[in-house]
């Protein structure tokens, strides 16, 4: 079976297929009134963490729900909460000392052979809404009574739906040597998870994948996308073999850790990481990063019930910039809104989120957010290299009203006499099309541009980036997309201010040359992939990455460049 | 109590997408409000018992309310009935 690879490396290993729910009956009676009071207990504790489940997806703007799919579950969510499917489950455990487990698959098995038996062939189909809705039950029952986090043996492949955010986090993944998940793009989250963590992953395999069952042995190819269950001994064999050459190879990259960062012509380039936590920094330094180009500071806002306090965010900072050994730590200020929702904080639902409310559009509307997220910030300035960056900027208004609300941050601290560093260096997010158009006027006010490619070719290409069905379109070797680019770094030159890259296409190998050749000399990418770009930077020279540049901007199509960039750089 | 007749103009009857809308659209009082079918009657708040009364599209019932916010109860049952139900 094959998928799409979006975190090299090869895996062999057990299949733990997440979602999957097995209803048997267990037969034990319950043998007291506590009991009987625990069971009824539990059963509600689960109904209750399946709505809360059902909701959380119905928020998720990822998923491309349409609003059949939201009636759905909504629907999904009054059967779950069905007074009667309570009472008869409850029934079975008060008169027939039924366990929970035992009551719901019992009333569940009878419910849906109610619908089965019914004349009316849409109502026949409903015993299909019965078995899902007990399965959901019975998973959220059965994972509570053995803790809420998953724990996996050694060499683990995750077969799931999806993997979101939220499950990384919370995942214990010290033992997963690999992803595989039905859906997904290149740049869904399970990917961009996987490769910061440096783990095989596969994704979008379709419904292929529902085959594959717990304990299967699994073969993950995370470059070709090629996925073997239960192979035989030959390719096994055949796989262990090319996973000793990666790994061989990847270690001599690692190698090139100690080995500055400079073209064969004396050109010095600075290979910074992307990061979400503090821990990240350990990577960051062991594959030879210089620093940090993006601390996403979302993830410090997720997986909580409130928004973090000042003190907490500032904890946080603190601990990157302390570990940072004085290198630069750029923050990006929160990015929330568009597919990164928090559960706390209630974004309306919208039609176009990725162009709505969300990201500085909020900070600037919610400034006591921005100004708590601000001053820890600049509170752990006083600790290490700290930068600012404002996302999705559009304009230099936005610009300016935020530079008024990291003064009046810095205020309120100079009257605290609270200690920062009063020349932070503050700088914007290349990611939409009229930033990119008119950098030479907002290079006058920032410090430094980074440019996220991820979105600005979203944005420029039109390009909905979580839609499968365009993903094709979805392009960063497109010649407006290259356009865009290689203006954004001449005008930051041309006013002499920094500028970097930090979406998927710094870590390309193919972009490489073609960006050097821009001027680009600051790439942020996972840190796991600093040393192949490493490995062709010190391998190449200026004169060579201007050639390709020339060649590519004279080029009108994305194939031919693609075609191109394949051949000069492999 | 208010008690009411209506006929089913969902073509595919009262399925779980209307009975859905129905059931939060009850639960927003507190009245007790009821369905009846021929004999049958089954409390307005439950997903497995309005579908097991498998009601068709033409199909008459009655609604029973009863509560201290009955007449609000009654005039938006009845709105659903009349005018959301044939779009659902």
């Amino acid at each position: 079976m094959k998928g799409v690879g979006v975190s090299p490396g090869i895996s062999i290993g057990k299949a733990f297929v997440i979602n999957s729910t097995k209803a048997t009956l267990t037969g034990d009676l319950l043998q007291n009134p506590e009991e009987i009071l625990a069971a009824a207990e539990r059963f509600d504790d689960a109904v209750n963490l399946a709505v809360k489940e059902i909701e959380s997806i119905s928020k998720n703007i990822t998923l491309n729900l349409t609003s059949d799919d939201l009636a759905i579950l909504e629907t999904q969510i009054e059967f779950l909460s069905d007074p009667q499917l309570r009472e008869d489950v409850v029934n079975k455990i008060n008169t027939h000392k039924k366990n929970a487990n035992d009551a719901i698959v019992e009333v569940i098995a009878d419910t849906v052979q109610i619908f089965e038996n019914m004349e009316d062939e849409y109502m026949r189909a409903r015993s299909a809404d019965i078995q899902d809705i007990g399965n959901r039950i019975l998973k959220h029952l059965n994972t509570n009574s053995q803790g809420l986090s998953l724990k996996f043996e050694p060499d683990t492949i995750i077969i799931a739906e999806d993997i979101s955010p939220s499950d990384a986090i919370t995942m214990d993944i010290k033992h997963v040597i690999g992803f595989v998940t039905r859906v997904g793009s290149k740049t869904s989250h399970a990917a961009i998870i996987a490769k910061s963590k440096g783990i095989p992953a596969i994704v979008g395999c379709g419904d292929d994948l529902n085959a594959v069952k717990n304990n299967d042995i699994v073969i993950l190819d995370g470059v070709t996308g090629l996925l073997f269950i239960n192979p035989d001994q030959q390719l096994i064999e055949e796989y262990s073999q090319k996973k000793s050459v990666y790994n061989e190879r990847k270690s001599q990259l690692k190698q090139l850790k100690e080995v500055p960062s400079v073209t064969t012509d004396g050109t010095a380039i600075q290979l910074l990481a992307n990061i979400s936590v503090a821990d990240d920094m350990d990577s960051v330094f062991d594959n030879g990063g210089e620093g940090v180009g993006l601390l996403r500071s979302e993830m410090l806002f997720m997986e909580r019930d409130s928004f973090p306090t000042e003190d907490e965010q500032f904890e946080f900072y603190k601990q990157v910039a302390l570990r940072s050994k004085n290198k630069p730590v750029i923050v990006r200020t929160i990015d929330i809104g568009g597919d990164k929702q928090l559960s706390y904080f209630n974004l309306p639902a919208e039609q176009n989120p990725f162009l709505g409310y969300r990201a500085i559009r909020i900070c600037l509307n919610r400034t006591d957010l921005f100004i708590t997220q601000l001053k820890a910030i600049l509170r752990a300035s006083a600790f290490g290299n700290l930068k600012i960056m404002l996302p999705m900027i559009s304009g230099i208004q936005e610009v300016r009203d935020s530079k008024n609300i990291i003064e009046q941050a810095k205020q309120e601290l100079l009257k605290d006499n609270i200690q920062f560093n009063n020349s932070i260096e503050v700088g914007i997010m290349i990611e939409i099309p009229s930033a990119a158009v008119t950098a030479d006027i907002l290079a006058k006010e920032v410090d430094f541009f980074s440019i996220g490619t991820n979105d600005l070719c979203q944005y420029t290409l039109a390009v909905d980036r979580m839609n499968e069905k365009i993903s094709y379109l979805y392009d960063p070797f497109n010649p407006g997309v290259l356009r865009l680019i290689n203006y954004v770094i001449g005008q930051a030159h041309q006013h002499k201010i920094h500028v970097a890259m930090c979406g998927e296409m710094a870590a390309d190998p193919m972009a490489t040359l073609l960006l050097l050749g821009m001027g680009l000399t600051e790439f942020s990418m996972s840190a796991t992939a600093i040393p192949t770009i490493k490995n062709i930077i010190i391998n190449n020279n200026l004169a060579a990455a201007k050639n390709i540049l020339n060649k590519v901007m004279a080029m009108d199509s994305s194939q031919n460049i693609i075609a191109y960039l394949q051949e000069v750089t492999t | 109590m208010i008690a009411k007749e209506y006929t089913i103009t969902a073509p595919q009857g009262l399925h779980a997408r209307p009975a859905t809308t129905l059931i939060r659209l009850t639960k927003s009082f507190k009245s007790s409000i009821s369905l009846k079918k021929a004999d049958k009657v089954v409390r307005l708040n439950s997903m497995l018992n309005i579908l097991s009364m498998g009601i068709k599209g033409g199909e008459n019932i009655s609604i029973l309310i009863e509560g201290d916010d009955e007449i609000s109860a009654a005039d938006a049952i009845d709105q659903f009935f009349k005018e959301q139900l044939k779009d659902l």
